[in-house]
């Protein structure tokens, strides 16, 4: 704490010192134009926000069903599982993005389909099927680790497949891979800024366009990493509370 | 003639290439109370565990209530309404409470509202001495507690059959009386049951077939006084020898 203190007191002295290396006043909220710009970055928070919650959640439920495949007893089955974790988690975010933004409208219209892919959705869809990838492996590696009794216990009082996923194991598994399920989706929120390359008006597009007309991009991608700081933190703070409760709720 | 509540006819079955169940011949009649046991290893649990199909044999077969046993979902159907079962580990449901755990198969599995479910499962906790459990957590019980839960939550679904799979193996020894009170009241009441266990005493008490099993087989069956007092093998002399000791 000390020494990030000391750190902070070093940069906006320096600033103070020196215009040619610093010049925190782009964003000094006592001035107008510093709040200006500081209400335009900060903007970008709701559009980071949604895309990360968007597609966390359809790679939570895409990562669960490409898991389900893998726990089979059948090779062929666990094939659809392996095939599908390999190439998705292969890709790079970035030419992904650049495929599905730029490459699916073309593939749509090859087939006589006319459907234009905003960068909001672009993004959206990139991020989640990236993730699913990791997501899956998290889920296949909970499941595991659930005692295979209890699945048996389930079967001898009658529950078929879906009823003993959904009342028996996923409840148990759920807590376990909470904290890496937290993981993946403060790494959907970071990853959520090569949103700003297709012109997704999120805040790391807010923060480029901001340098571009400032030409302070020391300060105003410093102002970035604590908005995506504070952004996680939250987050981190959020699962620790959800853990608590569902870890009382365990013990009774 | 009645119908046999399980009937096996030349099971065997391999785990990969080793054979754990070699030509398994068994018939169970309802009220029957069968006792197995033999040296671990010997097949005895696996015998128990492809009567309910959580493991698939791989040659003749098995009939339970007259229905053959093939795997398709008419005969696993058979199964689950018909044959109950208790793990040596208990598997209740760790997240749920004791009532949860007896309500969840009667309620998801047979449609029963909530009350009459709840209704059942009162009755069974009171059959098994722990009616005032019913709130709390599988954790919050004693070993012996949660086997008599696990024992309630099989007959919620009213089976004709019980399984019991080494049900007190996993118990500290002062509290395997509380789970065999359980086992024999049931007996007594006319279950048929298949029970795998070291117990002896147990055995000599509720048993009316002994089966013996070593190395997949089964070496010699009779009943409890022929087969503790004369056994004809000498894997079952050796065996009774090792077990009786002490």
């Amino acid at each position: 704490m000390r020494i990030v203190l000391s750190l902070a007191a070093l940069l906006a002295l320096s600033g103070c010192g020196s215009s040619d290396i610093w010049g925190w006043y782009v964003v000094n909220p006592m001035t107008a134009s510093g709040w200006t710009n500081i209400t335009f970055l900060v903007n970008g928070m709701g559009a980071t926000i949604l895309l990360s919650v968007i597609a966390a959640s359809i790679s939570i439920v895409l990562g669960l069903l490409v898991a389900l495949p893998g726990l089979s007893e059948r090779r062929g089955i666990r094939a659809i599982n392996r095939f599908y974790v390999e190439i998705v988690r292969a890709i790079p975010l970035l030419p992904m993005l650049f495929w599905v933004f730029y490459g699916l409208p073309i593939v749509f219209k090859s087939m006589g389909l006319s459907i234009q892919i905003d960068p909001f959705w672009g993004a959206i869809i990139t991020l989640a099927l990236s993730d699913s990838a990791f997501t899956a492996e998290i889920y296949r590696a909970g499941i595991q680790s659930i005692a295979k009794g209890q699945a048996e216990a389930a079967k001898t009082v009658g529950l078929n497949y879906f009823q003993t996923m959904r009342y028996v194991v996923l409840p148990q598994a759920i807590r376990r891979i909470l904290p890496p399920l937290a993981n993946q989706f403060i790494y959907i929120v970071k990853m959520s800024a090569f949103a700003s390359v297709i012109g997704m008006q999120e805040l790391t597009r807010r923060a480029n366009e901001l340098v571009v007309t400032e030409y302070r991009p020391l300060e105003i991608y410093t102002l970035l990493i604590v908005e995506y700081l504070v952004l996680v933190l939250i987050i981190s703070a959020g699962v620790r509370w959800l853990e608590r409760k569902m870890g009382s709720d365990e013990r009774g | 003639m009645t119908q046999d509540a399980i009937e096996m006819i030349d099971v065997d079955k391999w785990f990969g290439d080793f054979q754990v169940l070699k030509g398994i011949n068994l018939n169970v009649k309802p009220g029957d109370r069968v006792v197995i046991c033999g040296p671990s290893g010997s097949g005895k649990s696996t015998v128990v565990r492809c009567i309910n199909r959580l493991e698939a044999h791989q040659k003749g077969v098995i009939k339970i209530g007259g229905v053959v046993q093939d795997g398709s979902a008419a005969a696993l159907e058979a199964i689950r309404s018909e044959v109950g079962m208790v793990f040596q580990q208990f598997n209740l449901f760790p997240h749920l409470s004791v009532m949860e755990n007896l309500v969840l198969g009667p309620m998801k599995a047979r449609g029963m509202t909530r009350k009459d479910a709840e209704e059942r499962a009162m009755k069974y906790l009171e059959r098994v001495r722990i009616p005032e459990q019913a709130l709390k957590r599988p954790s919050q019980l004693s070993g012996g507690q949660q086997q008599r839960v696990a024992i309630a939550r099989s007959l919620c679904m009213e089976p004709k059959v019980m399984l019991f799979d080494e049900p007190t193996s996993a118990l500290d020894p002062e509290m395997i009386s509380e789970v065999l009170d359980v086992i024999v009241e049931l007996a007594e009441e006319g279950m048929t049951m298949v029970v795998v266990t070291h117990e002896m005493g147990f055995a000599r008490k509720v048993a009316d077939q002994m089966v013996f099993m070593d190395e997949g087989e089964i070496v010699e069956t009779g009943t409890p006084e022929d087969f503790f007092n004369a056994p004809k093998s000498e894997r079952t002399q050796t065996f009774l020898k090792q077990i009786l000791q002490h």
